[in-house]
């Protein structure tokens, strides 16, 4: 069965916005304000929204080295790491939308400044949602392991596409898969949390 | 009979979700359901039947899924296999139809993702041609979180078959598609489009759905078509169940139906027994086909500007009569320098923008096209296409986003012919200019007999008068005194006696006299007095906003006057910030241009730069301000002091000052001569870096041609060559695309062994640049400057 969950972000993460700019120390006057600007067009423009299921995992499910994880099974050691002791996983597909894309793309044209400010307030608003559906699957499910995404360690990024099916992400949430597995909108994430 | 009949007569009931009843009668999670109609045909007949026995009028065929992305060469057979197994179902029973089902291609298109329209276009005519071949009765698109992508769909519907098209969206619960599409704007592109049966489908519950169906029904002068979920999925008993019953679906529907859809049916979680209560609960609902409403709109891909009630604003800045600036850039293939005309104009207040790039000495055709692309990416302002080109007009109306407004057809046999076809295949409002073969008449009666020719003419190819906004032509009052009095004459008649929308471009009228805002604003004033709907006017003329926001506020388009008031205490709020900004500017020891590009403060950066210009030559300006500030800069980046959003920020304001300079010295302020071009490798569509650099290489007064993203290696030696460059710059951000940045840099040293490559992005090294016979590598953006000046002096 695939839940939906989605939540309001009131700002977005300033401290991780300025990490990913590459920016240290106190952010000067010029670039305050543009941070500032950049906030409230962004906050605008986002819809956070997101899908899950939950699948049982047990260790038993691993054969020839391959993990079962129900809805697709896979080579990966590192995931195998990262699920040890877990009796479910929930598998989630996360946007902040695609208006953050467009806004991007509108101030890439005319302002190179403001549009990697908003790149960067982009990726952090993603995370911060991610963050917020961890949460919530703490709140469901007690104890979970940290997020692991495709591209992780040795999890091929191909699982991208079996995560797609399983969740019916391009109809419930109108992202697409780029042949090369990269998603559109560009502020999207798929993850699987491991459940004690 | 046929569907387009019994439209006409009864409510139309669909089929409900087919997803599910595949799951449950066995197919694995993870397979195509469209496989099905080779593996399994009995049971996907099965499931036809039970909806046709339940009382569907129409089902969709299993295709939902069917595309060449998906299919390759398999799609064929897998298309017609599934209209053949509901064409067999159907024939078991009387009246009933089978709906070829498309849903989106799995791919968002361009510019917010990387598929081309027309690729669009083309994957959808062959499941489509291959869905007619085999015996569809109508095509169904449906679920499209896009309505460019829908729009795309219907024009390859149209372009393959004559048969009736249906088409709905998936809105969200606050009442937008997932790309930001108003359902108003949605009706106004597929009505422009001639669809005929229009709605939304998924997503929602009946409930949900219930205010969104009120503002189409209340816009559309189409049937509507409305498919919900049964709500939300969860787990009872082991089993999954939807939150909203059969019961509870055919209530919520009744009320729907009450409200004017005619064409219903059930999307994800809906069964056979719910099309059954959906039937038992609506069958006594009296059958009402909706009223023209009569509205004349027209689309962005956001939201509808309708004429007819407060008066539409159309912004003239991007037309080149006139206009040395964006003549040059127009030239230059300057699109940065449009985009900014674009988003400036919008802030101004602008409702439509006007476009038009007609110069003899560039291609408009193509010119065109790119620019309405580029501005929509940059705007959500609907557009108001403008050419005598008809092959520039069909290649911008087929790519708009939306229902565009299009200008202009006259009363010439040759314009009606060329432009009604256009206007009836890609939808559109059009501008009609009262004048024909023998020029402009000189009386208002003269201008009313080609007005009701064009109205006539105009309805032989089905286009309805709403569609049409007459402009009587204002001409210039300097040399026929009378100009201003014939044109605003035969506006009041069109307006109030034909019923018809009116547009003026209000400037001509002052042409050859001084302080042309006096007249102008007068003349608009008596415009609107006179019931102008629509004004083509330049948006940065405070005189015009000025009358604008008065008019509004003086004839009830201002609910208590509160744009008035906004608006009135921003330009006092202007003027005291003006002087405040010289007091602190006199006080400041430092402050110079140098300083403000230093500080990243764009505006100004552009008014520095033009106070220095009325002393300074420009080319010592640049030498002796604005390059130091960029090294200054360059050089704290490069010693960490200073970080990217600053050294992007000083950018701009450089750029901010060289338009200016460009403005009063039109030639000569690019200095240097290396010539770069810069793009993101085959594969790749992550251009960030690649930008940065751009910017940054612009900046320092070299010549930089940008391919994009995502750029074949034969393009980019094609276009090596075409420029005569001397620098390719090359990014790659995944190790999965320096291979193509491999292949490029190998084709270049093979075809053009001259050029020099630079190359960067976050996966490559030294090392990896060495081992692919790059040029250099470049650690960031910096570097490439540093790289490229270097260069520039060998070749000096």
């Amino acid at each position: 069965m695939i839940n939906e969950f989605s939540c309001g972000i009131s700002a977005v993460d300033l401290k991780q916005t300025l990490y990913y700019l590459g920016v240290k120390g106190e952010a000067e006057e010029s670039l305050k304000r543009l941070l500032c600007e950049s906030e409230r067009e962004i906050l605008s423009v986002i819809s956070p929204k997101a899908v899950y299921s939950v699948f049982d995992y047990c260790v038993e499910c691993e054969q020839n080295g391959e993990l079962n994880l129900q809805f697709a099974k896979v080579k990966s050691k590192s995931l195998c790491k990262n699920l040890k002791g877990c009796k479910k996983i929930a598998l989630f597909t996360a946007t902040v939308g695609t208006g953050v894309d467009r806004l991007i793309l509108k101030y890439q044209k005319i302002s190179p400044a403001k549009a990697t400010v908003l790149q960067a307030m982009g990726s952090a608003l993603i995370e911060q949602f991610c963050d917020s559906l961890n949460a919530f699957l703490i709140s469901e499910y007690n104890a979970v392991k940290p997020r692991f995404s495709c591209g992780y360690g040795d999890l091929d990024i191909s699982l991208q596409r079996d995560i797609f099916a399983a969740l019916s992400v391009e109809k419930r949430l109108g992202i697409t898969l780029l042949d090369n597995f990269f998603m559109t909108p560009t502020k999207s994430v798929t993850a699987i949390v491991g459940i004690l | 009979m046929t569907i387009e009949r019994k439209l006409k007569n009864s409510i139309i009931y669909l089929d409900g979700g087919t997803g599910t009843l595949l799951q449950e009668a066995g197919l694995p999670l993870g397979e195509l359901p469209e496989k099905w109609n080779l593996s399994h045909p009995d049971k996907v007949a099965k499931i036809h039947r039970d909806y046709f026995a339940s009382g569907s009028d129409i089902v969709c065929t299993n295709t939902f899924g069917a595309n060449v992305f998906k299919f390759g060469d398999e799609l064929e057979s897998v298309v017609e296999a599934g209209v053949k197994i509901a064409k067999t179902v159907a024939a078991e029973f009387k009246d009933k139809f089978v709906a070829l089902d498309i849903g989106s291609l799995g791919k968002l298109l361009k510019p917010l993702g990387a598929l081309d329209f027309e690729d669009a276009v083309s994957a959808f005519k062959r499941t489509i041609s291959a869905g007619v071949k085999a015996g569809a009765d109508l095509i169904l698109i449906e679920t499209m979180n896009d309505v460019y992508e829908l729009k795309a769909a219907v024009i390859a519907a149209k372009e393959v078959c004559s048969l009736p098209v249906f088409a709905t969206c998936v809105f969200g619960s606050d009442g937008k598609t997932m790309t930001g599409t108003s359902p108003e704007a949605m009706v106004a592109t597929l009505e422009g489009l001639g669809v005929d049966a229009l709605g939304l489908n998924c997503s929602l519950a009946p409930d949900q759905m219930f205010p969104i169906v009120k503002r189409i029904v209340a816009c559309t002068s189409t049937p509507v078509i409305v498919k919900p979920n049964a709500g939300l999925p969860k787990v009872e008993n082991g089993k999954t169940v939807y939150s909203v019953n059969a019961l509870k679906f055919a209530e919520d529907m009744a009320k729907i139906a009450e409200c004017g859809a005619l064409v219903l049916g059930g999307c994800c979680g809906t069964t056979p027994q719910y099309i059954a209560q959906l039937i038992e609960k609506t069958k006594t609902i009296c059958h009402k086909l909706p009223k023209d409403k009569n509205l004349t709109v027209i689309s962005s891909y956001t939201h509808c500007v309708q004429f007819g009630k407060a008066p539409v604003l159309i912004g003239e800045r991007i037309n080149p009569t006139g206009k040395k600036r964006l003549k040059q850039a127009l030239k230059e293939g300057d699109i940065g320098y449009i985009l900014n005309e674009a988003v400036t104009q919008a802030e101004r207040g602008a409702h439509v923008l006007d476009v038009n790039v007609g110069l003899p000495e560039i291609d408009e055709v193509s010119t065109l096209t790119n620019a309405v692309y580029e501005i929509q990416a940059v705007t959500d302002l609907p557009l108001q296409i403008d050419t005598s080109n008809f092959e520039a007009m069909r290649s911008a109306l087929r790519i708009y986003n939306g229902k565009p407004l299009i200008n202009s057809v006259n009363g010439k046999k040759e314009s009606m012919g060329a432009v009604f076809p256009l206007v009836k295949k890609y939808g559109g409002t059009v501008i009609a200019l009262t004048l024909d073969e023998n020029g402009i008449p000189n009386t208002v009666e003269g201008r009313i007999e080609i007005a009701k020719r064009i109205i006539c003419e105009a309805e032989k190819y089905g286009i309805a008068k709403k569609d049409l906004i007459f402009d009587t032509l204002a001409m210039a009052v300097s040399a026929d005194s009378s100009a201003a009095e014939v044109a605003l004459k035969s506006l009041s008649y069109l307006k109030h006696i034909m019923g018809v929308n009116t547009s003026l471009g209000v400037s001509n009228v002052s042409f050859g006299l001084p302080n042309r805002d006096f007249i102008n604003s007068t003349f608009f004033a008596a415009c609107l007095a006179n019931g102008l709907s629509a004004a083509i006017i330049n948006p940065n003329s405070d005189e015009i906003i000025k009358t604008y926001k008065s008019y509004c506020a003086l004839f009830g388009h201002d609910e208590n006057c509160l744009n008035y008031i906004n608006y009135a205490q921003s330009v006092e709020a202007v003027k005291f910030e003006k002087t405040e900004n010289k007091q602190s500017g006199n006080l400041k020891l430092e402050e110079n241009l140098k300083y403000c590009i230093e500080k990243g403060l764009k505006l100004d950066s552009a008014k520095m730069a033009e106070e220095r210009l009325k002393t300074q030559k420009p080319l010592e300006l640049i030498d002796s301000e604005i390059i130091p500030a960029l090294n200054s800069v360059g050089k704290a980046f490069e010693n960490k002091t200073l970080f990217l959003p600053q050294l992007l920020m000083s950018a701009e304001a450089a750029a901010a000052a060289f338009e200016v300079i460009k403005n009063k010295f039109p030639a000569g302020a690019n200095a240097k001569k290396l010539k770069v071009i810069t793009a993101t490798v085959e594969g790749d569509i992550h251009d960030i870096g690649k930008n940065i650099v751009k910017t940054l290489l612009i900046n320092y007064g070299f010549n930089v041609f940008d391919l994009g993203k995502d750029v074949p290696p034969e393009k980019i030696v094609a276009a090596a060559k075409q420029f005569n460059a001397n620098v390719v710059g090359l990014s790659a951000l995944m190790t999965t695309t320096v291979v193509s940045m491999q292949k490029t840099v190998e084709l270049l040293k093979a075809e053009c062994p001259n050029i020099k490559t630079v190359v960067g992005g976050a996966v490559l090294t030294e090392e990896y640049a060495q081992k692919i016979g790059a040029f250099a590598y470049a650690k960031d953006a910096m570097e490439t400057v540093r790289i490229c000046e270097s260069l520039e002096k060998q070749i000096n």
